[in-house]
């Protein structure tokens, strides 16, 4: 500590530069900072209490609950139908594969069958939903690094084009409401699949335009290399899921795992980290976009006419039989799954949602843990979380 | 090199910057209160009730049957039926409302009601300038300013307007023949037996007509 006040020199003023030091003897005042919840960084109504040690983290705790806005009681005092647009408020982002996880959910509790071409429709929106879900976190991932605006104006651009489309399919750019029971709610409007795949067709040249932008950006490697290591073993262990778990090296996508819906049918590869760092994730999500373009490719391609829901269900008086379901789906964060009680009547006995970030949220502190305020900034944005789906 | 990589995203900024002199595709920003999108045709935000006709309240399609209500996630809709009935558009006795609110400060826009309603007299608008400074007046929007005519409907979703159109004018059409069968069966029925009134269910009564 002492050899760096060199007060009386004014040459050497930069020595006034906080050090932490690196035999960890000295141990000055430790220091409880409250991170939130309406720190910028956070992501929306997000806290941590944060003790320091100078600027180094040693102890972190997530809070959250302030924008909880009960969904679940609410959805077991609705009928199954009005559960279906709350869902879009869960994860504002990725309207339509909340949707999907809880139609998917209710069609396992009252078996109904989705018609091949609605089967195709899901799966394209599901990746035009992950394409600009990642596209869109790249932006705010670089924004915590203080990258302000640029990538995110970038993401957005591409972002817009794709919210289009949700928009003149669904008739809202976030909260979509699109997907029933046994199917979806209308038929693509005419036109739309020359846009999608004009839409697609454009989103590599994106995607070449931002890895080119920032991959091999010597800040963008300095903040991000090495910083928020997640070991695969604590992932598995803590029940992290989707990018984040993948970022660790650990192989599980429920696309492949589960095959839900028609996954089955497209071929694509699933991205692996080596690190688990936060360049992992970062570089995880773009290579999880370029095969997303591939599933979109190939089923823009085989899209087959038919109907768009099951005739067996019902729009009113919808009743499933007594039972429990469980449906889950890889939503761009990682699981989301709806689990649902059926006793008979027009509602859920029990509704319960198992939000991705919320799970992935609860190992903020191990990869936290002797990293400077900045970089917990930038770990928490590594994570992608969406304070909706956290707190429901 | 060090400070390669960033001179690489440099260029990557400086031909974004350029293209956007060159290019409508890199220059995407909507000068939003002069220049406007087009509407898209699914759009939707808030829902209105549709009326056939001049008068408003005599064209309403809805008959207050409450299910929309009953759906409504939020339940920012209010209905009161009116015991007096009216006509609709096939010249059938309907309920109506006497009483049909919608709060839109709490509506989420989730077009749920215009599902559920089978007489097609919900639908949603695609208005969204509708800032006001009274939080409560003005958004609780009541029977009358939610009323629009078909004319509106048809104007803002061609497609849909057209598809309920012919629906509603395919119905007309099979009550107008039913109608027209049932005054021709009587028609034809009343001169050839205007006899056996008192007494319509004898096996007999052909004959006896016969014979009369």
């Amino acid at each position: 500590m002492s050899e760096t006040t060199q007060i009386d020199s004014p040459q050497r003023h930069f020595e006034l530069l906080p050090q932490t030091p690196s035999t960890g003897e000295v141990r000055g005042e430790l220091l409880e900072v409250s991170m939130g919840p309406q720190h910028p960084s956070t992501h929306g109504v997000f806290r941590m209490d944060v003790v320091l040690d100078g600027e180094r983290v040693t102890k972190l705790k997530p809070v959250f609950g302030y924008l909880h806005r009960n969904h679940e009681k609410i959805a077991e005092s609705a009928t199954y139908l009005s559960s279906m647009p709350y869902t879009d408020r869960l994860d504002y982002f990725c309207s339509l594969t909340n949707n999907w996880a809880y139609a998917l959910a209710v069609e396992k509790l009252a078996g109904l069958q989705v018609p091949e071409r609605a089967e195709y429709i899901r799966v394209i929106t599901a990746e035009l939903t992950r394409l600009q879900n990642h596209a869109s976190l790249g932006g705010f991932l670089l924004q915590d690094m203080g990258a302000s605006g640029t990538p995110l104006m970038y993401a957005f651009r591409e972002r817009e084009k794709i919210l289009d489309l949700f928009e003149s399919l669904t008739g809202a750019r976030m909260m979509c409401n699109y997907m029933r029971f046994g199917g979806c709610r209308c038929d693509l409007p005419a036109g739309w699949l020359e846009q999608a795949k004009r839409v697609t067709a454009a989103f590599p040249r994106f995607l070449d335009e931002f890895e080119a932008l920032l991959n091999d950006n010597e800040i963008l490697m300095a903040r991000t290399q090495g910083i928020g290591v997640l070991s695969g073993e604590l992932a598995t262990n803590a029940g992290v899921t989707g990018p984040m778990l993948r970022a660790s090296g650990v192989n599980y996508d429920i696309r492949k795992v589960d095959k839900y819906g028609i996954y089955d049918r497209f071929s694509f590869r699933v991205p692996l980290g080596e690190h688990g760092d936060v360049y992992d994730r970062y570089m995880v999500r773009i290579l999880e976009m370029r095969e997303s373009v591939k599933i979109l490719e190939a089923a823009l391609r085989d899209v087959p006419g038919g109907a768009i829901v099951d005739p067996k269900a019902k729009l009113r008086g919808f009743r499933p039989k007594p039972g429990e379901a469980y449906g889950r789906i890889e939503a761009p964060k990682g699981e989301l799954g709806f689990y649902l009680i059926s006793d008979g009547t027009p509602n859920p006995y029990r509704y319960h949602v198992r939000p991705p970030s919320f799970v992935n949220l609860t190992i903020l502190e191990d990869m936290c843990l002797g990293h400077v305020v900045a970089d917990v900034v930038v770990i928490l944005g590594s994570v992608d979380i969406v304070m909706g789906e956290v707190d429901r | 090199m060090l400070g390669e990589g960033i001179i690489k995203g440099m260029a990557e900024t400086a031909r974004n910057f350029l293209g956007s002199y060159t290019s409508d595709e890199r220059l995407t920003t909507v000068q939003y209160p002069e220049e406007r999108l087009a509407p898209k045709e699914a759009a939707r935000n808030f829902p209105f009730l549709v009326y056939d006709g001049p008068d408003w309240e005599k064209g309403l399609r809805c008959v207050a049957c409450q299910i929309c209500e009953k759906e409504c996630p939020p339940k920012c809709i209010y209905i009161v039926k009116d015991p007096a009935k009216k006509p609709d558009y096939v010249g059938k006795l309907q309920f109506q409302p006497k009483v049909f609110d919608i709060d839109t400060s709490v509506c989420m826009s989730c077009q749920i009601c215009v599902e559920v309603c089978p007489f097609d007299a919900i639908k949603m608008d695609i208005e969204y300038e509708l800032s006001t400074p009274d939080r409560f007046g003005e958004l609780l929007l009541n029977k009358q300013a939610l009323s629009k005519p078909n004319e509106y409907y048809r104007k803002i979703h061609p497609t849909e307007a057209a598809e309920v159109d012919a629906r509603f004018a395919a119905e007309k059409a099979k009550m107008e023949a039913k109608a027209k069968a049932e005054a021709e069966a009587k028609a034809a029925a009343s001169p050839r037996a205007p006899a056996p009134k008192p007494e319509p269910r004898q096996a007999p009564a052909p004959e006896l007509a016969k014979a009369t």
